[in-house]
């Protein structure tokens, strides 16, 4: 019984540890960014000014259900409410004041949100370095860094890099519903609506990896349609960029070539772009660097041999209703497609 | 009449499912049993998911949106290589001559019965009730669910 309850508590810890650790890396109130940080301003504010207005509504109502009645009320028998021309004024004046209070708290926090509504959606005041199209599709994140010049353009998806201390401009579009982008300890949510391109900015005072959501309920797997934002500095970003430019490696063992022929015959080919090859598919996410990415499935699994070989044969054990049909390949077939993956760096 | 009610429901029920784990329809079988029905063509679901592939897979790069362009037009009357489910079936794997690229091992088998379904979708020969009612581009023709049932005339490539 003893062993029990230590098992109970021991479990709680776990489950309290494990929720502080998912609050830092998706959460508002651990702002990451200049709007973050208003944002979360505004919730303190309203949190604690609307708990004291409610202790204080509650504390009132408590004392109006539980005050007993007056003596002479309940021995003159009569079922009437007696009414004193004082006390109701005095009541009155209670009743004004609790109407004009709550209309200037509420008028406050109005004109507060309104402020800080402005300023994290104001257009950017520096001048654009780094532009990234964002296109939601079901059930993931397609993501592109502009670029004047073709050959300078990175691709990737469900993964966005980003310099520290950088404003970074994201320009979001749909390929089929509504979606939306959300990154909390960065900004707040902004839709991404089919054929109505819409712009919003980031900007990250600190370095870390972030996690965002789809805010916008999209379909069946509208819950694990996540992606990451990884703030680094400005070197780090520099090389991830450098190296998301390369094409896929030439050089390959024979069991990773093996796989590549097979990408290239199997249903695989048909969706998924991998940059120096055959495959171009515009259909699914681009693999080009697939093994330089933290995730599978947009956020859904961590990025391992396990899991891919889960997605490639049944991705719909794990994201049931996702566009990406199972592959029939048999075990060896499949190991020479997840060596020829895991060189994808 | 009391049934009515009943048989629409258990219909429209079918009509609904989204059966994402379910094996395709078996091939061997549907080639050699001449009544043979392709049960993803009453389901809008996946008449909507071949209506997707049409475009996705760029069947529409040739095809148009059924009117034909390059490669004959699919919302008419003329079957050069047969009008049943698994004929068409067969075209998308085997790919045909002049042009028709085989398919074969690249996409995935539920999903060329699907393409199948929708392609059958354009000449009206799928259930009005699961046929799909809208595009997501701008329409050329009535959509799917309003086409009239094409008499099947079987015809030699040009």
């Amino acid at each position: 019984m003893r062993a029990r309850q230590i098992n109970w508590g021991f479990l709680t810890w776990v489950a309290l540890v494990n929720t502080t650790v998912a609050a830092t890396t998706q959460s508002s109130v651990d702002p990451a960014g200049p709007q973050a940080q208003h944002i979360s301003q505004l919730w303190w504010v309203m949190l604690y000014l609307l708990t004291g207005v409610f202790i204080l509504v509650m504390s009132l109502l408590s004392i109006g259900a539980f005050r007993r009645r007056s003596k002479a009320a309940e021995t003159s028998g009569r079922n009437v409410i007696q009414t004193d021309s004082l006390r109701e004024t005095k009541m009155a004046r209670v009743v004004m004041g609790g109407v004009v209070v709550t209309t200037v708290i509420l008028f406050a926090l109005l004109v507060s949100s309104f402020i800080v509504g402005r300023t994290i959606y104001s257009t950017p005041k520096e001048p654009t370095v780094l532009t990234i199209d964002i296109t939601g599709h079901q059930w993931w994140w397609d993501v592109r860094y502009e670029n004047q010049v073709a050959s300078q353009i990175v691709t990737t998806a469900n993964e966005i890099h980003i310099p520290v201390g950088r404003q970074v401009v994201f320009k979001l579009n749909s390929a089929d519903v509504i979606h939306s982008f959300w990154v909390p300890n960065l900004h707040g949510k902004t839709d991404l609506i089919p054929g109505h391109p819409a712009e919003t900015w980031l900007k990250a005072d600190r370095t870390g990896v972030y996690r965002g959501q789809c805010a916008e309920f999209c379909g069946h797997q509208h819950a694990h349609m996540a992606f990451e934002v990884v703030v680094e500095s400005e070197e780090q970003f520099q090389a991830w960029y450098e190296s998301q430019l390369k094409s896929a490696p030439a050089q390959l063992t024979s069991s990773q070539s093996r796989g590549l022929q097979l990408f290239l015959s199997k249903p695989c080919v048909m969706c998924h772009t991998i940059q120096g090859t055959d495959a171009g598919g515009k259909v699914g996410p681009d693999l080009t660097h697939l093994a330089s990415r933290q995730t599978i499935a947009a956020g859904a699994l961590q990025n391992n041999r396990t899991n891919l070989s889960r997605w490639i044969l049944n991705s719909q054990d794990v994201k049931p209703g996702n566009h990406m049909p199972p592959i029939p390949l048999n075990s060896e077939e499949l190991n020479f497609v997840l060596d020829y993956l895991e060189s994808l760096k | 009449m009391a049934l009515l009610p009943v048989a629409l429901t258990v219909t429209s029920c079918k009509r609904e499912e989204r059966n994402f784990n379910t094996p395709p329809p078996n091939v061997s079988e549907a080639q050699t049993n001449p009544s043979f029905k392709n049960p993803l063509e009453e389901n809008a679901y996946s008449l909507s998911e071949g209506k997707r592939l049409f475009s996705q897979y760029n069947c529409n790069g040739c095809h148009a949106q059924g009117g034909g362009g390059m490669g004959p037009a699919l919302m008419d009357e003329k079957w050069i290589y047969g009008a049943r489910p698994e004929q068409v079936f067969a075209t998308i794997v085997e790919g045909r001559p002049n042009g028709m690229p085989s398919f074969r091992g690249r996409v995935q088998e539920t999903q060329v019965w699907q393409l199948s379904a929708y392609v059958r979708s354009l000449s009206g020969h799928v259930p009005k009730d699961a046929a799909s009612s809208r595009d997501d581009h701008m329409q050329g023709k009535p959509p799917e669910s309003r086409t009239k049932e094409q008499p099947i005339k079987n015809t030699s490539p040009p």
